[in-house]
């Protein structure tokens, strides 16, 4: 059963071309992500599959239905959590999810039986009267998503729901996350950072200039465009790309970055006592495995976050 | 979970009542200083211009008839109507569009641009009621409301503010400048508004070539009518068409755009 099918997806603004020609299809339970850069078209895609933002052409179905015929009656079965958070400011923390509820015409009564759970799943109990704009950042995050969440969606969207938090804030959320998505809500993430799409994500595309590079699994990606492990060597800014020379015949993929070069390779372990057995020696060195962003680095060649 | 396989959810077609109590909540929080707005507006008017310059007017020659508190009385009812109702309509729209964003949030449930328009408007317009009611209520007790009619000004004051409400809501949505757009609506147009719409004298005592800001002006219409009503001003029945087909029109037309404005700018 498809939730979200979208079939070459083009969006332009003016002669800016945000998405250019995407398709994609989310299953019922399926916690699917979009990563990419900024500006690669995630959050374009994200406000037309939301039923708020009209394409350019191609055609997108959400539950069976055109966004643009049936926006209302789409809507009511999302939960947004956008880029930004757009909370009401002079309100309370609870009045802003009832409010909030009472947009999707929920009972009164019903939301005000909602409200303790949700105060308590975004760990804002004790904030229960306290105006938003004495909220920090991570605690508004919370509540913008606890938001989403009161009208019981079918399909939760979520727009860089981390950026901007710190490690532990950003932790909390994912296990927010993971609790929703063993509850069967089928989820819709963006996010440039390559550790959240591994945590949360059963499958994604990755998206660079309004286009889709790959789309799998996190662990597919990395089997198909990666190596097991990668070396990570530093020589120094200014003797990086001399090195290059002498060690691109000891592995079929290096890729230089500014700081250092990524060695991919089976095993970290051997090649780096091979470097060693050249008798070349980084200053520092590295074995980690393969993550999404050496599989973005592959298709784009650039680096996800600079 | 159930699966799900199409769209059936209920979809409420009086969104916008959602949207009126959310203002509604926000205003709250500012009750006390609504409501000394609401007394004192009148009040410090009505003694300063109405009593202190009415004195001045009043031993020499009455204006229209009646005493210059009862002449000015019905213009600034209209006034603070339409005063009351730009305040209301301007910071909500910066504040959903610009500030907070909110609006945004409110488009991702089944609210619709028109739902949230016409909540924003008709939240004003329930301020204004209560700003006009203790407006009105203060012009008895200063004895400004001669007519056994004088309560009809209550919904004419309402119909100037509503109107007038109604458009600047329109061009609010399209703003992109808060200062800006406040600048204008404040200086060029609510000013000019207020000192030549026969607010402080007759409009007929304008040379002619500056008569016409009255004639576009909703709060002329109000005053012309509203003075007809208070003291039995002599107005005819023409004009008294002509000055209520105008503020409606005013008003349909205002919302239209207003409507079609807030669709567009959460649709960008």
């Amino acid at each position: 059963m498809e939730l979200i099918q979208v079939t070459n997806l083009v969006k332009k603004f003016g002669s800016f071309t945000a998405v250019d020609g995407i398709s994609f299809s989310v299953k019922q339970g399926e916690s699917f992500g979009l990563l990419g850069p900024n500006g690669a078209g995630k959050s374009s895609t994200m406000r037309i599959i939301g039923a708020t933002s009209q394409r350019t052409s191609g055609d997108v179905k959400i539950l069976g239905n055109d966004p643009e015929i049936h926006g209302p009656q789409i809507r009511a079965h999302l939960g947004v959590v956008p880029q930004q958070d757009n909370l009401d400011e002079e309100l309370t923390c609870a009045e802003n999810l009832y409010i909030y509820g009472r947009y999707f015409g929920l009972p009164k009564k019903m939301v005000t039986e909602k409200l303790d759970e949700l105060l308590e799943f975004a760990q804002l109990t004790e904030k229960k009267d306290a105006k938003v704009n004495s909220l920090s950042g991570g605690m508004k995050r919370r509540l913008t998503i606890a938001r989403a969440l009161v009208s019981d969606p079918d399909i939760l969207m979520l727009d860089e729901p981390t950026t901007g938090l710190d490690p532990q804030a950003r932790h909390i959320l994912w296990d927010r996350l993971f609790r929703l998505k063993e509850k069967g809500v089928t989820l819709l993430i963006t996010t440039h950072h390559m550790d959240e799409a591994e945590q949360l994500c059963d499958r994604l595309i990755v998206m660079d200039g309004g286009k889709i590079m790959a789309e799998g699994s996190p662990a597919g990606l990395i089997k198909e465009y990666s190596s097991k492990e990668v070396l990570e060597v530093r020589f120094g800014s200014d003797r990086n790309m001399q090195m290059v020379d002498k060690l691109k015949n000891l592995t079929d993929r290096i890729e230089v970055l500014p700081d250092r070069l990524l060695m991919y390779t089976e095993s970290g372990e051997e090649l780096l006592a091979r470097i060693s057995g050249l008798n070349i020696h980084p200053n520092t060195s590295l074995v980690r495995r393969s993550s999404l962003e050496d599989v973005f680095l592959r298709l784009t060649g650039r680096s996800l976050i600079e | 979970m159930s699966l799900v396989k199409t769209v059936n959810r209920k979809v409420s077609t009086t969104g916008f009542w959602y949207v009126v109590e959310a203002r509604l909540r926000n205003m709250l929080k500012w009750t006390r200083i609504i409501i000394f707005v609401a007394i004192a507006n009148p009040v410090l008017y009505l003694i300063s211009i109405g009593i202190g310059v009415g004195s001045l007017i009043d031993g020499n020659s009455p204006v229209d008839g009646v005493n210059y508190l009862t002449f000015l009385a019905p213009a600034l009812l209209a006034s603070a109507a339409i005063q009351g109702m730009l305040d209301e309509v301007i910071f909500p729209t910066f504040q959903g569009f610009k500030w907070y964003k909110n609006f945004f949030a409110m488009n991702a449930t089944p609210l619709t641009g028109r739902d949230i328009a016409g909540g924003v408007f008709f939240s004003a317009l329930i301020r204004t009621v209560f700003t006009v009611s203790v407006y009105t209520i203060t012009l008895y007790f200063f004895g400004a409301l001669k007519s056994s009619k004088a309560l009809l000004v209550v919904p004419t004051a309402i119909l100037a503010g509503a109107g007038f409400g109604a458009l600047i809501l329109a061009l609010a949505a399209r703003a992109k400048s808060d200062d800006l757009f406040m600048m204008i609506t404040g200086r060029f147009i609510m000013m000019p508004l207020f000192l030549f719409s026969g607010t402080f004298y007759p409009l007929e005592q304008m040379p002619v070539f500056l008569q016409w800001i009255g004639w576009i002006s909703p709060l002329w219409h109000a005053t012309d009518l509203g003075r007809l009503l208070t003291y039995g001003s002599d107005v005819s029945v023409e004009m008294v068409i002509v000055h209520l087909t105008y503020m409606l029109v005013m008003l349909v037309v205002g919302l239209f755009f207003a409507f079609r404005n807030y669709s567009k700018r959460l649709a960008k």
